[in-house]
């Protein structure tokens, strides 16, 4: 090589290259206002909002992006596995080396006739009023008989049934197989619905079915169904396919739930728990009101007794007896001291008395003298003769003695 | 009205409402709150046991019922 630098040709970078790729592509008249028709695989929808997928058929593949402005205007969810018409340009992305078809419409295939066939029996019974909110009827908050239509063996019935055993086994359920999918299906939903509707005492519908295509749901936007639908005595719940699938039938139905399992919830706005709770506060009340009608008649007798007691007979006899008591220990009081005044008088009298008495004279050694004849006290001298008997009173007695004056003087 | 008890739950859960509010609003005697005491524990007795024994039962009908195909 080393001979033929001079002939050596130009080296590209990979910017250059991806750059020189991607001029070419978008030059392309071709490639710059294409369609093109595959299924979709490896599609993914991040936060972004940008769609991401590869498009392909049994021999190919090709990147494609459709960017978030572009995929908010689809009127449906692309998914997986579904053929695809998509519009747009080629390019090269040269960061992921990909070359991509950007794409700015899309819609699936065979659906673009479906599509239209869709929109012009919605337009029509939109007009004609099947749609009006004001005609939907309110549901039962708690149906005892409901009636689903569904196929037989498919996953919806079992999803319908589970959630109703689980919100509200107390109702009844009467099950209308019917065809979901394909030519026989509109006839026989419209059967199933219309047998229902002979049972006397069915509070509603729901009409459900799995997820699908658009093909495969494409029995429920059938125009017969939609007017017995409309015209049917019992309510009906719809709960056709996916989240975003909207079918003519969701339309007139009184209430459309996004799926079928959906659809029983609606349909039981009231659980068992809920009942529970409610039947546990009746019983409190019971209990509460009876306790308080015991509780009131209680007290009144309480006051009645009370009342009894303070107009008894034996209470005026107990106050009488107090009174008599405290009457009682009055006088006693009384008498008490009357008599210690008395003993005190005495005393005091005795002491006088004892003051007074001769003896006490006597004790301090004095004489009384009285004549012993007559007993007169001798006081005086002039009282006295010769030889004269008289009494010596002393203090512990009497000494008998004669007067024997030598000279009688007087002190 | 005991004899019998409603055999559906709204019907037993009704009745047994209607006994608490005649319990809560008169001046009933004693002896008759008693009785509509005994009659509500037997209704809500009652409803407590269609809860628990609460069973979706569930039957199908079959296309002998009138077939739209043929419209």
């Amino acid at each position: 090589m080393d001979g033929f630098d001079f002939f050596r040709p130009t080296v590209l970078t990979v910017t250059a290259l991806s750059s020189y790729l991607r001029e070419l592509l978008e030059t392309d008249e071709v490639l710059n206002d294409i369609w093109v028709k595959g299924e979709i695989s490896n599609f993914s929808q991040p936060r972004s909002g940008h769609l991401y997928f590869t498009l392909k058929d049994s021999d190919a593949q090709i990147r494609c992006v459709m960017w978030k402005t572009a995929a908010m205007r689809l009127n449906f969810s692309p998914r997986d596995g579904q053929s695809v018409e998509v519009h747009g340009n080629m390019s090269f992305y040269p960061a992921g080396g990909l070359t991509q078809l950007y794409i700015d419409n899309m819609q699936p295939v065979g659906e673009g006739l479906l599509y239209q066939e869709f929109l012009r029996l919605k337009i029509k019974l939109e007009a004609e009023g099947l749609f009006d909110q004001a005609r939907k009827r309110s549901l039962p908050a708690i149906p005892k008989h409901i009636g689903v239509i569904s196929s037989a063996t498919g996953a919806a019935l079992q999803d319908i049934l589970n959630t109703l055993n689980r919100r509200l086994p107390l109702a009844m359920v009467t099950v209308a197989p019917s065809q979901v999918q394909g030519l026989e299906a509109p006839a026989s939903l419209c059967g199933a619905l219309l047998a229902l509707n002979q049972i006397e005492d069915l509070d509603l519908i729901i009409l459900g079915r799995g997820g699908g295509s658009i093909e495969d749901l494409w029995a429920f936007n059938n125009e017969t169904l939609a007017r017995v639908i409309f015209s049917s005595r019992v309510p009906v719940i719809s709960g056709v396919g996916h989240e975003t699938d909207f079918t003519i039938a969701d339309f007139v139905a009184d209430l459309r739930a996004p799926t079928p399992t959906a659809a029983a919830e609606l349909a039981t706005p009231i659980s068992i728990n809920e009942l529970y709770l409610s039947l546990q506060t009746a019983r409190a009340v019971l209990d509460e009101v009876l306790t308080q009608a015991i509780a009131t008649r209680s007290h009144q007798l309480e006051i009645k007794k009370l009342d009894l007691r303070r107009l008894s007979p034996l209470q005026r006899v107990n106050n009488a007896i107090q009174t008599l008591d405290v009457l009682r220990e009055r006088l006693d009081r009384t008498i008490q001291n009357n008599l210690q005044q008395i003993r005190l008088q005495l005393q005091h009298l005795n002491s006088r008395l004892d003051s007074l008495s001769p003896v006490a004279v006597l004790r301090r050694g004095y004489a009384i003298i009285t004549d012993a004849q007559t007993g007169q006290l001798i006081s005086q001298v002039s009282q006295t003769n010769k030889n004269q008997a008289v009494q010596v009173r002393l203090l512990d007695g009497n000494v008998p003695a004669r007067l024997h004056p030598s000279n009688q003087e007087k002190p | 009205m005991t004899d019998t008890l409603p055999s559906s739950y709204e019907a037993a859960f009704a009745a047994l409402q209607e006994i608490v509010s005649r319990l809560e609003n008169s001046e009933l005697p004693l002896e008759e709150s008693l009785k509509l005491y005994e009659e509500g524990k037997l209704l809500s007795d009652h409803c407590a046991k269609l809860l628990e024994t609460a069973q979706l039962r569930v039957s199908t009908l079959h296309p002998s019922q009138p077939d739209l195909r043929a419209e």
